[in-house]
């Protein structure tokens, strides 16, 4: 039996967005070079793209485990304000600041991981947890004030370029190598995904199953802290009430759209990226597009729909009986 | 019983075939009414197809069912339980969060003033459940109960449809000999009662025990029908497995003699037990030693078997391990000490279904070696195909997903997942059950070779001939402790049986032929 490669259906998605758009926007495919650097709306998209696929990158590993982290958003927040603070209002270099954020949303993995391996609460109210609190902590870290900071080697991480590129593309690619290697080149990648098919079998095989679940939480939150540390540099500033603002809802459909199931066990980085990918084409399109941005909402919830149609078994069943039908009726 | 038999359902020339391969090829099959019919066959024979066509999973390419005489065609295991023929499968398939009687009368709750009443629906299921002796708490969820009441929830269910037809889909594999005479006493009820009952086992005892007909089929087939009264064991196994093979197949078979001289002591366990679970028992295992544990479900074998992998704490004693002390915290510690295990639940402790037979396999010895010391794809790939090539597993290839292999397939996986670890012992607790005669016996010479090369065994299986036919030693469980220990040739069924019964409890399997 044929069966089709795992990342068709996630990057013909993808294609046929961009062959709307090569109709629909003129020049949308069009690269400038000014000051050495690319521009265009391809390099826009990759860049603006850029926290997401960060944060879908480590939510994939947490999914692959059958958890989900609803709380990436939150830390995303508190990992950005707590690198503005430090820069801006401790004059620390950006270095030990961005590390120190980057610690800090490693800490609200080890606490996610924590309570779903060792109080085996669910994944989904324990996230919740953090993503309350941590929104309301980062928010404690600034007084509710937007912090801004000036510090030009700070922005070089979200408003950079190298090479012709944005930085933040390099980051994501190094991230993404990084994954690929821990998943490909060490065993974690069969580890989690057996994890997550079947607990149980997996310990009894003499996997860790506890310490690689903890471990996938605390990947997903360092993703998510460096989305957020890449945002506010971007804006130059912490808003604690924006910052990676339903970032999760984006990252769990980046994650479903590269065709990873949300019933864990295996699952796809490069659909991931690819995912990420439809998702701010398809932001950027209707933002062209001219069409009210209060629509764009709507327009991803009907994504959504379509996605979980297309993983659903009982609505090909059903649609193979419809087509079956009107055969009938033409024959 | 046996004289004037009157038709219920008949199948006629059934054909099915999947993307171009033939499952059924026009087989029939007669059910009469107040008998029990046996249908009989390897794994890949044809009997789980022509089931689902009987109930209406799938649609037969050719042929015809008739109900009463009259041409039917059941859309849906629903229509199939509206024409009144009842299905009660293999694994329970039952919901496990409701409770019992939620269970029972799923989809047909009694209803006063369009809602539920919920206090008839409760006397109902225990009036339905003191029918089978089985007097259980119907509000209490049923995941709390055990597989066999489960198992038992589910025949009640069924007879609730007022059936015609009833189907037992191998319903014995996980029941113990009392229960199994507690199903073949309801069993006999609905025979008197003149239902048609379908019975599908691998079990010959309980062919014999309760058949009136035997149906065997072969590679989508049928082979014959038959009276049981007719067809000696020797002949069904023949005709089951093909001529070559059956000597084996009967339970009487001679094994020759083992492993005599068994070697050093390789674990020894002092009074290890637990609260609840298993009273403290000593065991001593030598290498390449093979031990049986006999005992019913729930007599405590599998217990004392997770404690000596570590998959349960041990809340007293000690287990030494060529003579230095160990303690399990996990089975990973088990498995540092060359300890394998294969669980009785292939399905939820053992296989993961998604992943693909290669990663499958690998997977103790990986973990063994550590996340960070990955067996190159090459060397997995040559150990993996060795391994299939040794134990005869059918796959269309090493990355074919778990799932879409036999029971029988997967169990030898499963084996050869510890076998590639290259164990000092291996624990393997029902390492045969439900899966059919022919990779029953390739993986019981499969583990008496593994004994001569050397490696401890831990051997657990409901089917008694089994156990006493492999054993260097046998150890005797019941009510939750080790009731005796035999050395080879000290016991036989009858005595064993004994042993396993007690005195106190005189469910000995009276009405069972044992062979």
């Amino acid at each position: 039996m044929f069966k089709p490669h795992p990342l068709l259906k996630p990057g013909m998605a993808l294609l046929v967005l961009l062959l709307a758009d090569l109709l629909l926007i003129p020049g949308f495919f069009q690269l400038e070079v000014k000051d050495g650097h690319l521009y265009g709306s391809v390099i826009d998209i990759l860049n603006r793209a850029a926290p997401l696929m960060l944060t879908a990158l480590g939510m994939t590993l947490v999914i692959a485990t059958r958890g989900t982290d609803i709380s990436v958003g939150a830390v995303a927040a508190i990992a950005g304000t707590v690198a503005v603070l430090l820069i801006g209002a401790h004059d620390t270099g950006v270095l030990p600041a961005v590390l120190l954020a980057i610690g800090c949303a490693a800490l609200c993995g080890l606490w996610n991981g924590a309570l779903v391996v060792g109080l085996g609460m669910q994944p989904i109210i324990t996230t919740m947890i953090l993503m309350v609190a941590g929104r309301g902590l980062a928010q404690l870290l600034t007084d509710g004030q937007i912090e801004t900071v000036r510090d030009a080697p700070f922005f070089f991480i979200g408003t950079g370029y190298l090479f012709g590129l944005p930085v933040s593309l390099y980051i994501v690619a190094m991230v993404l190598a990084l994954i690929a290697l821990l998943v490909h080149k060490t065993a974690f990648g069969l580890f989690i995904q057996a994890v997550g098919i079947n607990p149980v079998a997996s310990c009894l095989a003499g996997i860790k199953a506890g310490a690689l679940t903890v471990a996938a939480y605390v990947i997903c939150s360092v993703c998510a802290g460096l989305a957020g540390v890449m945002i506010c540099s971007n804006v130059k500033s912490a808003d604690a009430n924006n910052i990676g603002l339903l970032l999760e809802l984006d990252a769990i459909l980046a994650v479903t759209l590269g065709g990873t199931s949300l019933d864990g066990g295996k699952f796809s980085l490069l659909g991931t990226v690819i995912g990420a990918l439809i998702i701010q084409t398809l932001t950027y399109t209707i933002y062209s597009l001219g069409v009210a941005p209060e629509l764009n909402m709507i327009i991803k919830a009907v994504v959504v729909v379509a996605v979980c149609l297309s993983q659903s078994t009982e609505f090909k069943k059903l649609s193979g009986s419809v087509s079956a039908q009107f055969g009938k009726r033409e024959a | 019983m046996l004289t004037n038999p009157r038709v219920v359902l008949e199948l006629k020339g059934i054909s099915k075939q999947f993307s171009g391969i033939s499952a059924l090829s026009k087989v029939d099959l007669r059910l009469y009414a107040g008998e029990v019919h046996t249908l009989m066959g390897q794994n890949g024979a044809g009997k789980s197809t022509l089931i689902k066509v009987l109930t209406g999973v799938h649609a037969p390419d050719q042929g015809d069912i008739y109900l009463g005489g009259q041409r039917v065609q059941p859309g849906s295991t629903l229509q199939a339980q509206d024409l009144g023929i009842s299905t009660v499968y293999q694994e329970v398939n039952l919901c496990p969060n409701l409770s019992v009687a939620e269970n029972i009368f799923i989809g047909r709750y009694p209803k006063r003033f369009g809602v539920i009443n919920w206090n008839a629906m409760r006397e109902q299921a225990t009036a339905l459940l003191r029918k089978l002796n089985v007097d259980i708490d119907v509000t209490a969820t049923l995941s709390q109960y055990s597989l066999a009441i489960q198992q038992m929830v589910a025949i009640a269910r069924a007879l609730n449809i007022s059936a015609r037809v009833l189907i037992l889909d191998e319903p014995t594999s996980s029941l113990d000999e009392a229960e199994v005479q507690l199903l073949f006493g309801v069993l006999r009820t609905l025979r008197a009662e003149g239902m048609a009952i379908l019975f599908v086992t691998h079990f010959l005892e309980q062919t014999y025990a309760i058949s009136d007909r035997i149906t065997v089929m072969r590679n989508g087939e049928r082979e014959g029908e038959y009276r049981c009264s007719d067809l000696s064991r020797l002949d069904l196994v023949n005709k089951m497995v093909g001529v070559d093979s059956a000597a084996s197949g009967v339970p009487n078979a001679t094994v020759p003699a083992q492993n005599s001289a068994a070697g050093a002591v390789f674990l020894q366990a002092e009074q290890i037990g637990k609260k609840g679970a298993i009273e403290p028992f000593d065991l001593t295992l030598h290498a390449g030693e093979l031990l049986g544990f006999c005992g019913l479900l729930g007599s405590g074998r599998t217990e004392a078997a997770r404690l000596l992998f570590g998959a349960d704490q041990t809340d007293s004693g000690s287990i030494r391990i060529h003579g230095q002390s160990h303690r399990f915290a996990a089975p990973r510690d088990a498995i540092a000490q060359g300890i394998g295990f294969c669980s009785e639940d292939r399905k939820h402790e053992g296989a993961i279904l998604n992943l693909s037979v290669r990663e499958n396999m690998v997977l103790a010895l990986q973990a063994r070696k550590g996340m960070f010391r990955k067996i190159a794809l090459p060397a997995q790939q040559q150990a993996v195909r060795e391994l299939v090539q040794r134990l005869g597993i059918k796959t269309a290839d090493i990355e074919t997903p778990m799932a879409s292999l036999s029971g029988g397939n997967q169990q030898k996986v499963l084996l050869a997942r510890w076998l590639l670890m290259q164990p000092h012992m291996l624990i393997l607790d029902e390492p045969t059950r439900g899966i059919d005669v022919r990779a029953k016996l390739d993986i019981m010479d499969y583990i008496i070779e593994l004994g001569r090369s050397g490696m401890s065994i831990v051997l657990i299986s409901s089917e008694l001939s089994e156990v006493l036919r492999c054993s260097d030693r046998v150890m005797v469980f019941r009510e939750r402790r080790v009731c005796g220990e035999y050395r080879r040739g000290e016991l036989n069924e009858d005595s064993v049986l004994q042993v396993i019964a007690g005195s106190a409890v005189n469910h000995s399997a009276k009405g069972v032929d044992h062979v």
